[in-house]
C-alpha cells in the first residue's frame, strides 16, 4: 500500500458543507483520512510524502455527466486514454461516458468492455451512460436492469431525442423499477428539422434554418409530464434557453424527481460567437442568444440547473472544416470546462463554491457516488487549482486527440496544477 | 473599359452586399454602366482581363447566371473555364477545401463559385490565394443579383434613393431577397417585403424592412415590385397549400398590380414560374424590366470582374 499522502497549505474548497478555508488534507489507502486546518506537515506520520500546495484551491475533483468519448468505434477522434488525459488535465476525476459509439452502448457486455478499457487504459473514473433504446434507434428499450448491474451509471440515447411519447413513457415506467437514471436530450426533431443554429435574426442573416428554442422547450414539457405519471428519476441534459428554466422550476416546485445540465459552452457564449460561420461553435443543442445565456449563468448560481457539463464531443478536422450547415455538432470541452467556469467566478456571476457544487457536488449526488466532497472518508478524488495565473489557450497544448476547441486563442485566468484519483496523482501541471 | 475615375472597390472579394459601403455599390454601379455601353457595340471584346484566368465553381446548376459570368469574362478578354463540380469531384467524395486547393493549385485569378451551402464560398475564399465571386451561397447572399437589380432601377428610375420597393414571395429561401434588402437599404429605398408568414425568415422584423402578409397592403405606393421564385417542392403543402392558393392570394395578376404606383415597374431574378408567383400577362407587359435585368447581369458582373481585377498582382 502506498504511503499517506498529506496536501499541506492549501484553501480547501467544499461545496456542500460550505468550507473555505486554509489547512491540509490527509490521504490514505485513496481515500481522504482527514482534513482541516490543524492538520499540518509536523503533525502527519513519519513515512507521510508531503505535497506543498502553496496557498493553492484544493476542491473534490470534477465529475462530467456529459462527455463522447468515441471508443469504441471512432477512435480517430478519442479514445479512452485521450479522454481521460484532457479530463486529468482539466481537472475532472469522473466521466461519464455517451453511448453514441459504434456499437452503441446498448448490451452489458459493451458496458463491461469499456469498464475494462478504462481499467487498463484511462487515467480517470469512466462511468459509461447506457443507451435508453437498441441501437439509438428510439423504439425498443434496452436491458435496463442487466446494463445497470454490468455498471451503467444512467441510460440516455445520447445527442438524440425519443420522438414517439409512447415509447418514452414505457421506458420511463420501467426504467423507474430500477431506480435508473434517467438522462435525456431535449430536442423535438420535427421542430428542429434541418436547423443548425439558433433561430432569429442573426440565422436569417447567415442565411442559415434555425432551431427554435421551443424545439427543446416543448419537448422538455411533454417529459415533465411524463415524469409526473411515472416517477422515474429524469435529468434534462441540457438545456439552453429562459423558457426552459421556467419548466425545470416548475417541475422541482411540484417535487418531481427531475434534475438539468447546461453545457460549459452554453454558459460561454451564445449565437453571435458563430460570427463569419465558425464550425467549432456549432453545437448540438445550439448557442442561444445572450439573454439566454445570462439566464442560464444565474440559474447555475441559484442551483435551478444542477449541473454543468463539458458535452465533450470530439470531431477531426474534416469534420468541422465543412460549410456550417454540413459541418459536424460538438466541442471538446472536459479539458477546459473548469478554467472556463473560473470565467464565471472572476466575473462574480458565480462563487468558487458554487462551480464546485455544480462541476462535482451535485453530479456526484446525482449518480449516486461517493465523491464529490471533501469529507474523511471519501475518495481522495482532488483538483489543485491556482486561481490567479492568466493564460491564452493554444488548442495545440490540449491533450484531446481533436482539437475542436470554442476557446481556441481565448484569455483565461487560472491553471489546474494538479489531479488526483484515489490519492494517485495524474496530473501536474509543469509549473506546479 | 478605360480606367474609370471610379473610387477603387477596396475589397478583394465580392462574398455579399454585407459589408459593402455606399460608395462601393455606386462605384460598381458606374463601372457597369460603362460595361452596358460596351455590350451594346458591335465590339464587345475588351483587354482588362487579358491573360487573366476566371473559372465559375458551380456546386449547384445554373444556366443562366453561369453564362452571364461566362459572357462577362470573355467580353473583358479573361480565358474562363467552367466547373460543374456536381458532376465530379463531390462524387468521388472530395470535400469543398479540396476543391479549392485543386484549383488554388493551377493559378486562376478570379474563381466565381455557386454552392447550396450557405457561407461556403466564405470558407473558400480564406483558402485560396486569388479574388472569387460569390454567385450565390445558400440562403444567404447573391450579391451580383442584387447590383444587377439595382443598376435595372436606377436606369429606369433614375435614382433608388426614396423608392419604394416590395420585395413579393418566397424570402425565407431566398439569397436574392437578403441582397438586395442590405443593398436597397443601403442605397436609401424603402423596402417591403410582402409573403404568407410561412415564407419569411426569422426575425424579419429586425432587418428594419416593412413587414406585409398581404398584397394589397404591401403593393400600396410600390415604385418597384420585385417578385420571387417559389421552388416546385415548397408549393405543395409544406410552406403554402397549393399552387392554386397562392397564386390567388401572392401571385402578381394585373389587378394586384394595379394596387402598386400607376408607372410600378415588375421584376423577376429569374427563372419564373409562371402562373404561381406571376402571371404571364405582367411578366411580359411593358411594365415589366424581366428581360433587361438579364442584359443588366452581364453589365454587373463586368464591373465586378473588372473592379476586382484592379487588385490582383500586376494589375
Amino acid at each position: 500500500m502506498t504511503a499517506p499522502k498529506l496536501f499541506a497549505n492549501a484553501r480547501l474548497i467544499d461545496p456542500l458543507t460550505g468550507r473555505d478555508e486554509q489547512g491540509g488534507l490527509l490521504v490514505h489507502h485513496g481515500l481522504i483520512a482527514d482534513l482541516g486546518p490543524s492538520v499540518k506537515a509536523d503533525a502527519a506520520p513519519d513515512d507521510t510524502e508531503i505535497i506543498d500546495c502553496q496557498g493553492r484551491v484544493l476542491g473534490p475533483g470534477l465529475v462530467d455527466m456529459r462527455a463522447f468519448v468515441g471508443e469504441p468505434g471512432a477512435e480517430h477522434r478519442e479514445t479512452i486514454a485521450t479522454a481521460t488525459q484532457a479530463a486529468a488535465a482539466g481537472g475532472v476525476t469522473t466521466l461519464v461516458c455517451m453511448p453514441d459509439t459504434n456499437p452503441a452502448i446498448d448490451d452489458p457486455a459493451i458496458v463491461d468492455f469499456l469498464l475494462r478499457r478504462a481499467r487498463d487504459t484511462g487515467v480517470v473514473r469512466i462511468l459509461p451512460a447506457a443507451a435508453l433504446t437498441r441501437g439509438l434507434a428510439g423504439t425498443e428499450m434496452t436491458e435496463v436492469g442487466l446494463l445497470k448491474e454490468a455498471g451503467a451509471a444512467a441510460f440516455t440515447d445520447g445527442a438524440r431525442s425519443i420522438r414517439n411519447a409512447g415509447i418514452f413513457r414505457r421506458i420511463l415506467t420501467y426504467a423507474r423499477d430500477f431506480d435508473a437514471l434517467v438522462m435525456h436530450h431535449t430536442e423535438d426533431p420535427d421542430l428542429v428539422g434541418s436547423g443548425v443554429m439558433n433561430a432569429g435574426e442573426l440565422s436569417s442573416r447567415l442565411g442559415l434554418p434555425g432551431r427554435h428554442t421551443a424545439a427543446e422547450t416543448i419537448m422538455l414539457e411533454r417529459d415533465m409530464r411524463l415524469v409526473e405519471l411515472t416517477g422515474c428519476r429524469y435529468h434534462a441534459a441540457s438545456v439552453t434557453c429562459r423558457a426552459s428554466l421556467d419548466v425545470i422550476r416548475r417541475a422541482k416546485e411540484m417535487g418531481l424527481p427531475v434534475s438539468c445540465g447546461a453545457t460549459i459552452n452554453h454558459l460561454s457564449f451564445n449565437e453571435g460567437d458563430i460570427g463569419d460561420y465558425r464550425t467549432f461553435f456549432k453545437l448540438s443543442p445550439p448557442l442561444r442568444s445572450e439573454d439566454d445565456r445570462q439566464a442560464l449563468v444565474a440559474a447555475v448560481a441559484e442551483g435551478l440547473i444542477d449541473v454543468v457539463v463539458s458535452d465533450h464531443n470530439p470531431q477531426d478536422v474534416d469534420q468541422k472544416r465543412q460549410p456550417f450547415a454540413e459541418a459536424a455538432d460538438g466541442a471538446i470541452g472536459v479539458e477546459t470546462m473548469l478554467i472556463a467556469g473560473l470565467r464565471l467566478v472572476h466575473a462574480e456571476m458565480l462563487s468558487l463554491a458554487g462551480l464546485f457544487a455544480a462541476m462535482s457536488a451535485r453530479p456526484s449526488r446525482r449518480l449516486g457516488l461517493a465523491g464529490g466532497k471533501l469529507a474523511k472518508g471519501a475518495p481522495a478524488d482532488l483538483v489543485e487549482l491556482d486561481l490567479g495565473a492568466p493564460w491564452v489557450l493554444d488548442p495545440a497544448q490540449l491533450k484531446s486527440r481533436s482539437k475542436n476547441t470554442p476557446f481556441d486563442g481565448a484569455r483565461l485566468q487560472g491553471r489546474v496544477t494538479r489531479t488526483m484519483v484515489g490519492g494517485s496523482i495524474v496530473h501536474e501541471a509543469s509549473s506546479a | 473599359m478605360i480606367a474609370s475615375s471610379a473610387p477603387t472597390f477596396p475589397h478583394r472579394h465580392l462574398l455579399g452586399i454585407e459589408g459593402l459601403k455606399a460608395s462601393d455599390i455606386l462605384g460598381l454601379l458606374d463601372l457597369a454602366e460603362e460595361a452596358v455601353t460596351v455590350s451594346r457595340q458591335v465590339e464587345k471584346k475588351r483587354s482588362v482581363l487579358r491573360g487573366r484566368t476566371q473559372i465559375n465553381l458551380f456546386f449547384e446548376a445554373s444556366t443562366r447566371t453561369q453564362s452571364s459570368f461566362e459572357i462577362a469574362g470573355k467580353r473583358l478578354g479573361a480565358d474562363v473555364m467552367n466547373m460543374a463540380v456536381s458532376s465530379s469531384s463531390i462524387k468521388k467524395g472530395e470535400t469543398l477545401l479540396d476543391t479549392a486547393a485543386t484549383l488554388n493549385a493551377m493559378r486562376p485569378d478570379l474563381i466565381v463559385v455557386r454552392h447550396h451551402a450557405a457561407g461556403a464560398v466564405h470558407l473558400l475564399a480564406r483558402k485560396v490565394d486569388c479574388s472569387v465571386i460569390n454567385a450565390g451561397d445558400g440562403e444567404h447572399e447573391h450579391p451580383t443579383q442584387a447590383l444587377l437589380d439595382a443598376l435595372t432601377i436606377r436606369r429606369n428610375k433614375g435614382r433608388i434613393e426614396g423608392l419604394v420597393v416590395a420585395i413579393c414571395g418566397d424570402v425565407l429561401h431566398s439569397r436574392v431577397a437578403r441582397s438586395n434588402i442590405l443593398l436597397l437599404q443601403t442605397l436609401g429605398a424603402r423596402v417591403r417585403v410582402v409573403a404568407p408568414s410561412t415564407l419569411l425568415p426569422a426575425g424579419i422584423d429586425r432587418f428594419g424592412v416593412e413587414v406585409h402578409r398581404n398584397m394589397r397592403e404591401g403593393l400600396k405606393d410600390a415604385d418597384i415590385v420585385m417578385m420571387l421564385r417559389l421552388q416546385r417542392e415548397r408549393m405543395k403543402g409544406a410552406f403554402v397549400p397549393s399552387v392554386k392558393e397562392y397564386f390567388r392570394y401572392f401571385g402578381l395578376d394585373a389587378e394586384k398590380l394595379s394596387w402598386a404606383k400607376s408607372d410600378a415597374l415588375v421584376m423577376h431574378p429569374g427563372p419564373m414560374n409562371r402562373g404561381v408567383e406571376i402571371d404571364s400577362e405582367v411578366a411580359d407587359s411593358a411594365q415589366s424590366l424581366i428581360r433587361e435585368q438579364v442584359e443588366m447581369g452581364v453589365a454587373v458582373r463586368m464591373a465586378v470582374l473588372e473592379a476586382l481585377a484592379r487588385h490582383l498582382p500586376n494589375g
